[in-house]
């Protein structure tokens, strides 16, 4: 049976009785030799008054607290993540010694470009690689993560409109079923948010959308293949009716591992694509991030990404700021250096053969389909027979109904059996959702294995859901009290307010 | 073409999925797309055809080979991001596949390594900073300054932000292009120039024409000096209803005093001096609190809270995501979603390393090499070292050449294997041929003299 490792792991504020020596920097008595001491430097109004309560304690000491964290933490390497829209594939090992080469990490930004050729070249032929990928003109490389890049996207799409004195188009279209942070992104570029209805076929509501369309449309941001796993099929015809009042086409690259090396969203008609570097080219999710995000655009949209970005003059790479429109920097320096160089590793390595990747991915959704499909409990809504690409989303709406067990308990009995669970809850027009995206580096035997445990948990919801409940139980911790975690009088965002959880732990705190 | 990396493309494999599924071909699981749309030619990606592994490494240290490392010396290169010393521990423990290839922790149950590790960033940090909440991390610095503004502006809902000139003009540039979606007007306050600080009297007068909502201010700032009065003008700030944003540097808080106790309300900084390394810029990680509790509502990102599991055992959980995207949607405090959580872990082990004494010996170390460069450049003809005469410095220092341009300096510099400062010509033209020199506990006494000696050398026309 499956157990994860359960250490009684103290905050490390708590984890030494005594001070010990720590990290060791060199002697300074040269120094102060020549200047005096480092007291008299500082004027006494600025000098810190009291030294931070952070404890004095060894390097093994640290290092077998965090390597004991590790081992209470659960990815790729340890097995399936299939999180639905998150693209959890395998982080190659070659892409991670690589990336972390001192020839990388310890460049400063503001070297003389002639200095950092080799990491110009990299940034450069990314940028090629990227715009070809996806079908666009030009990339940028700068924002930091894939909200990052809508939000560079949707200033982009209003600065464009506002160069033509069109700054009344306040409305960004949004399918109900995007990605949480498409309308928090237009949102903070100032846009009013204007959600439409998916049909039936698990498409964009085509009628819906015309009735929307407007003298006040900024654009649209879709992702194709959606949130569902399914395509659009219409979307030409979708471009062309935003296109024909005046609206930009936004294409959220976050599902880009359901058409990789097979279709591109420039063809599609789209203007401007984000892309997540964590998510379709392996650069790991390091536990929540760094990602890297990239923003590319096609036409005059081209004049408005951030600057720089690199450039080519034949002979020497460059960082390009001469952008006549650009909205400027989105955030400081070139981008996730490290993460975009495990992505261009990615794609030296693949080559055109990324198409594998796609063909592979989408075989997995619907081999998972077909293991799924027809279990009692279990649903699979929107564009019934319909093949789906890079994910599925299936409900069990059906199982709450008949056991009380409802999509988070289902969660919670898949990491007790050792894989972990999907997305769930989402997207939001899917009652009792799981999402479900197994990427093309889960092997066959863990996509037969998954659906064997969905089926083995929904027998024992229909025979006995009480134990259901208690899950899970072979994690390091059992089902946590969010309640308590969230409650104002509870709330403990920090050590120094541990004592609030007086009465409710039971451990020394 | 079968991969490695890519378990079912092993054509045996394919086949019987192909089969299970009930199609003839692949591609008929492609069959909804229209038929243009589809790619009929092989992309232009790589070098055309798939690399073993071996071949990767050539081709790829080819490449990395035109890059210059600077080591000996170290870069003396300002500018917001310095060489500073990334322990082999700290490498070690974010090399761990169980940490990086991991997840936002969602299910907290499989995740508490994670979850705990950042409630220790969040806790370490808040105690260097001084206040009572730090967030799971922004992407960097520049962003962090930027969701603090936005921050400021839910919280009191008035328009004006004033600005010093003397931050970082990369910061202040982001700032400035995050506006572009903000009911706001930004305004720049001057600064002194026999200190380099921001200039009270100019503050005053701005903040006397009302409706502030934040004042951003930097410290050390983008010149290195250290705001002496910054508790001054906290006080002024908080005399005209504003909120106070401070970014302070991570490295000089053993030795300055920590923002939250000078009462700055949103603190904001930037990781990379913690043990993260250069990154030719990034990833870093982005430092966001808030002194008083009440403003965590506000907080955009990610919060890790403690709570009790069913048998009463302490543990962790992602808290007030209600706050976030993936459930408020626009009506969120931020877009944020990915952050840079294992750059935060990161800098939580080297803070562990180091604990209260190390960072106090730390921020010694790099003040007085900070002050022994400016001692030794000092006395060079033709520099001005450093820039403001009457400035209060830590790590970087704003120094410039009364006699030729600094571009031509460095250039001769760089002949010799210097990375001398970060010019700030284009973007301070009112400072002539200006600079912004970095010294960490990277440089040795040696590596000090030797710049000394060269710019001497060189300015002197030899």
């Amino acid at each position: 049976m499956w157990r994860q490792a359960n250490w009684d792991e103290k905050p490390i504020f708590k984890l030494s009785s005594y001070g010990k020596p720590t990290f060791l920097f060199s002697d300074t008595a040269e120094f102060e030799k020549e200047v005096g001491s480092a007291d008299n430097l500082i004027p006494k109004v600025i000098a810190r008054s009291e030294a931070p309560k952070i404890p004095n304690i060894s390097e093994v000491e640290v290092i077998r607290h965090f390597t004991r964290l590790s081992q209470m933490s659960y990815g790729v390497d340890l097995g399936p993540v299939p999180l639905g829209s998150c693209t959890m594939k395998y982080n190659p090992k070659v892409c991670e010694e690589l990336a972390n080469d001192e020839g990388i990490t310890d460049l400063h930004p503001y070297q003389d470009e002639s200095t950092v050729q080799g990491i110009l070249e990299i940034l450069y032929l990314l940028q090629k690689w990227l715009a070809e990928i996806t079908g666009m003109d030009e990339c940028c490389l700068q924002p930091p993560a894939g909200a990052s890049g809508e939000f560079t996207g949707a200033l982009m799409i209003r600065k464009y409109h506002l160069d033509r004195g069109e700054g009344f188009r306040n409305e960004m279209i949004i399918p109900d079923n995007a990605h949480g942070s498409n309308p928090a992104s237009a949102a903070m570029a100032g846009f009013k948010v204007v959600r439409i209805p998916t049909s039936n076929s698990g498409e964009v509501d085509l009628d819906a959308l015309k009735a929307v369309l407007g003298d006040r449309t900024a654009g649209i941001m879709l992702t194709n293949p959606n949130t569902l796993g399914i395509f659009e099929s219409r979307i030409v015809e979708i471009a062309s009716e935003v296109h024909k009042v005046g609206g930009i086409l936004y294409y959220d690259g976050a599902n880009l591992n359901g058409i990789l090396g097979i279709a591109r969203p420039g063809d599609m008609g789209f203007d401007l694509v984000h892309l997540n570097v964590h998510k379709t080219f392996s650069a790991p999710h390091g536990g929540g991030g760094p990602g890297a995000g990239v923003i590319c655009a096609k036409g005059e949209l081209t004049d408005y990404l951030p600057v720089p970005n690199v450039g080519f003059d034949g002979t020497k790479y460059f960082l390009n700021y001469s952008k006549r429109k650009s909205i400027g920097k989105i955030s400081q320096f070139y981008g996730n250096v490290i993460p975009l160089v495990k992505a261009f590793i990615y794609l030296l390595s693949l080559g055109p053969n990324i198409r594998e990747v796609c063909e592979v991915a989408v075989l997995n959704t619907n081999y998972f389909i077909k293991l799924i499909d027809g279990v009692r409990g279990v649903s699979i809504p929107y564009g019934k027979g319909r093949f789906r690409k890079h994910e599925v989303v299936i409900s069990f709406e059906d199982l709450l109904k008949d056991t009380g067990i409802n999509a988070e308990e289902v969660a919670k009995a898949l990491i007790d059996k050792g894989v972990y669970a999907p997305t769930i809850y989402f997207p939001l027009i899917v009652n009792e959702a799981h999402m479900i995206e197994f990427t093309e580096s889960e092997t066959m035997e863990n996509i037969e294995l998954y659906a064997k445990v969905y089926r083995e948990i929904v027998e024992e919801a229909y025979k006995d859901p009480a134990k259901l409940r208690n899950c899970p139980e072979n994690t390091s911790i059992t089902r946590l009290d969010l309640g308590l975690a969230n409650h104002p009088l509870t709330r403990s965002p920090d050590f120094k307010f541990l004592g609030r959880l007086k009465g409710a732990v039971r451990s020394d705190i | 073409m079968p991969h490695q990396w890519i378990p079912n493309s092993s054509p045996f494999i394919k086949k019987l999925l192909i089969n299970a599924i009930g199609i003839k071909e692949v591609s008929d699981l492609f069959n909804d797309i229209p038929e243009d749309l589809i790619i009929n030619r092989e992309l232009n990606v790589g070098l055309g055809k798939p690399l073993s592994e071996f071949e990767v490494k050539r081709h790829f240290k080819q490449i990395i080979s035109k890059n210059k490392v600077f080591s000996e010396p170290p870069p003396f290169t300002g500018g917001g991001i310095c060489a500073h010393y990334v322990p082999s521990a700290v490498k070690s423990i974010i090399s761990r596949g169980e940490f990086y290839s991991a997840y936002t922790p969602y299910q907290p149950e499989i995740s508490q390594g994670i979850l705990q590790a950042l409630f220790e960033y969040q806790s370490l940090i808040s105690e260097l900073y001084g206040v009572d909440v730090v967030n799971a991390s922004m992407y960097n610095g520049s962003t962090a300054a930027a969701e603090a503004i936005r921050m400021a502006l839910r919280v009191n809902k008035r328009k004006r932000v004033l600005i010093p000139l003397n931050v970082n003009p990369e910061v202040y540039d982001v700032i400035n292009t995050w506006s572009l979606g903000m009911e706001v007007s930004i305004e720049r306050v001057g600064y002194d120039p026999q200190t380099g600080e921001v200039s009270i009297t100019d503050l005053e007068s701005k903040l006397k024409e009302g409706a502030v909502s934040s004042v951003y201010i930097e410290s050390p700032n983008y010149f290195g000096c250290i705001e002496v009065r910054l508790r001054e003008m906290i006080d002024l700030i908080h005399r005209y209803g504003a909120l106070a944003i401070v970014n302070a540097l991570p490295i000089s808080l053993g030795v300055l005093e920590s923002p939250g106790k000078l009462g700055a309300d949103i603190v904001v900084g930037d990781a990379q001096s913690l043990g993260l390394g250069m990154n030719f810029g990034g990833p870093s990680a982005g430092i966001l609190g808030v002194r008083d509790e009440k403003l965590v509502s506000q907080l955009p990102g990610r919060l890790i809270g403690a709570t009790s599991d069913k048998n009463g055992k302490l543990g962790y959980a992602m808290i007030l995501q209600t706050r976030e995207q993936h459930i408020r949607r626009e009506r969120a405090t931020s877009n944020i979603t990915t952050n840079s959580s294992l750059m935060a872990i990161a800098s939580a082990v080297y803070l562990s390393l180091l604990g209260a004494e190390g960072i106090k010996k730390i921020g010694e170390s790099i003040l007085l090499r900070t002050y022994y460069a400016i001692k030794k450049l000092s006395v060079i003809n033709d520099v001005k070292a450093p820039l403001f005469p009457e400035g209060k410095y830590f790590r970087e220092v704003a120094i410039a050449v009364e006699r030729g341009s600094y571009s031509d300096l460095h250039r001769k510099m760089l002949e010799r294997g210097l990375l001398g400062g970060k010019y700030i010509g284009r973007e301070f033209p009112e400072l002539g041929e200006a600079c912004i020199m970095c010294f960490t506990e990277l440089h040795s006494k040696s590596d000090i003299d030797l710049l000394a000696s060269h710019i001497a050398t060189l300015l002197g026309g030899h």
